[in-house]
């Protein structure tokens, strides 16, 4: 039999079809997305059915580690400015300007009063570092006036005029008394209405809000 | 694609004798890096960014304004009420009622969050109960539902809290409160445990 040849073919491929789609998504992710915030600790939420998205702007975020260690964060950079001055003022903690700009871009805060300059007079590195060790703002529901959470939470809802929604972001193995404690001190404060943030779970068949949304999606 | 066409057009090939041809370089671009960078980047936001948001459960917590007066506040009826223990290693404790009688204290059962005769069924259950009690029983009017008192002890986790705030909306409790445990609560956890011998 004779031999077939098969004409040799060139192994250059036309990338510009490829370019041209990897690019396409890159655009789609730089637009479509927002950067993860930059959180001192891991925290794995709990999960439920609820679907209430969390709100765009003006939250205040608390998050609670599993060691009952609290975090505070607000989301406004302005405000986290105004916000620093107002405790650095009423606590004479003696910040420099410097060490206020630190506070005013970076993440959550778990630190007492006490140690506040010295955490944000730190590298940005060395902060990470301590964001292991810290003990997390000292939430006691017995005395207010030792409470700097509350003093945190009551200066920044002034500063926005109320209008900051409290989310609570606790990991599913912190214990209660952990969660309490943070509860009791938004209830002395007079907030009675915040949210818990949690992750997406499906609703089971079979039950009261099944059979709801079931109702809601053949209307 | 990409290249240019550098090919003259037809036509005058001849350029005249003094005139040299120009050697042709070929305008074909390796896209190879372009693509990799390309890709890299796409890497790069996908694992810095977040896409999904993250869903909330919002929470109503009643007033705890300590001028209301005792009649003011809405008394639970014993009948409509089941009361739920939340305890460690994600054990759930329920009995009937508000555990109010002292003299007469209330059948405890012990169950866990899950599928199948969890804690679930014993809310459908009461619920249902209430519902048929509702048409027995005159007391009780159209406006009474049923009431679900929750009490976390030392021991239960976050994720214990939100697993049953997650179950009264499944079932549909409008009436729920998270309330502080009772001495006498701790000690029913605690017989049954002996009980059960539960180290």
């Amino acid at each position: 039999m004779p031999k077939v040849k098969l004409p040799r073919k060139s192994t250059n491929i036309d990338m510009t079809a490829m370019c041209d789609v990897a690019f396409l998504l890159l655009t789609f992710f730089m637009l479509a997305t927002k950067f993860k915030p930059d959180e001192p600790v891991v925290v794995s939420t709990p999960s439920s059915i609820s679907e209430i998205p969390i709100p765009d702007a003006d939250i205040m975020l608390l998050t609670i580690d599993p060691n009952g260690r609290v975090f505070f964060s607000i989301d406004n950079k302005n405000m986290r400015k105004d916000l620093i001055s107002a405790i650095n003022t009423a606590n004479n903690l003696g910040l420099t300007e410097a060490e206020m700009n630190t506070f005013a871009i970076g993440s959550s805060i778990g630190v007492p009063f006490s140690q506040l300059k010295s955490y944000l007079s730190a590298p940005p590195e060395m902060q990470k570092q301590y964001d292991k060790t810290v003990p997390g703002i000292p939430v006691d529901t017995v005395n207010s006036r030792e409470n700097e959470l509350a003093q945190w939470i009551d200066d920044a809802r002034h500063l926005s005029g109320n209008k900051l929604r409290v989310c609570i972001k606790a990991d599913a193995d912190a214990v209660y008394p952990d969660y309490k404690k943070v509860i009791r001190t938004l209830e002395n404060l007079k907030i009675f209405k915040f949210n818990l943030i949690t992750s997406l779970k499906a609703v089971p068949p079979g039950t009261a809000a099944y059979e709801k949304q079931q109702a809601g999606v053949s209307q | 694609m990409a290249e240019l066409d550098t090919s003259s057009g037809g036509g005058h090939k001849k350029k005249g004798p003094g005139v040299k041809k120009g050697k042709k370089l070929s305008t074909r671009v390796d896209l190879t890096p372009m693509v990799d960078l390309g890709f890299l980047l796409i890497t790069f936001f996908m694992y810095t960014t977040t896409m999904a948001k993250p869903k909330t459960m919002q929470i109503n917590m009643p007033d705890n304004d300590k001028t209301l007066t005792e009649e003011q506040k809405n008394k639970v009826k014993e009948s409509t009420a089941m009361t739920i223990l939340l305890s460690r290693d994600h054990r759930v404790y329920y009995y009937e009622g508000i555990g109010s009688d002292p003299t007469n204290p209330p059948e405890i059962k012990v169950t866990y969050f899950r599928a199948k005769d969890g804690i679930r069924d014993a809310i459908i259950a009461k619920k249902q109960k209430v519902e048929q009690e509702k048409r027995s029983n005159p007391a009780l009017t159209a406006d009474d539902q049923t009431t679900i008192l929750i009490k976390p002890d030392d021991n239960s986790t976050y994720d214990d809290v939100v697993n049953i705030l997650d179950e009264m909306n499944i079932n549909d409790i409008k009436v729920y409160a998270i309330v502080d445990i009772t001495p006498v609560d701790k000690e029913f956890i605690e017989k049954t445990e002996q009980a059960n011998a539960v180290q």
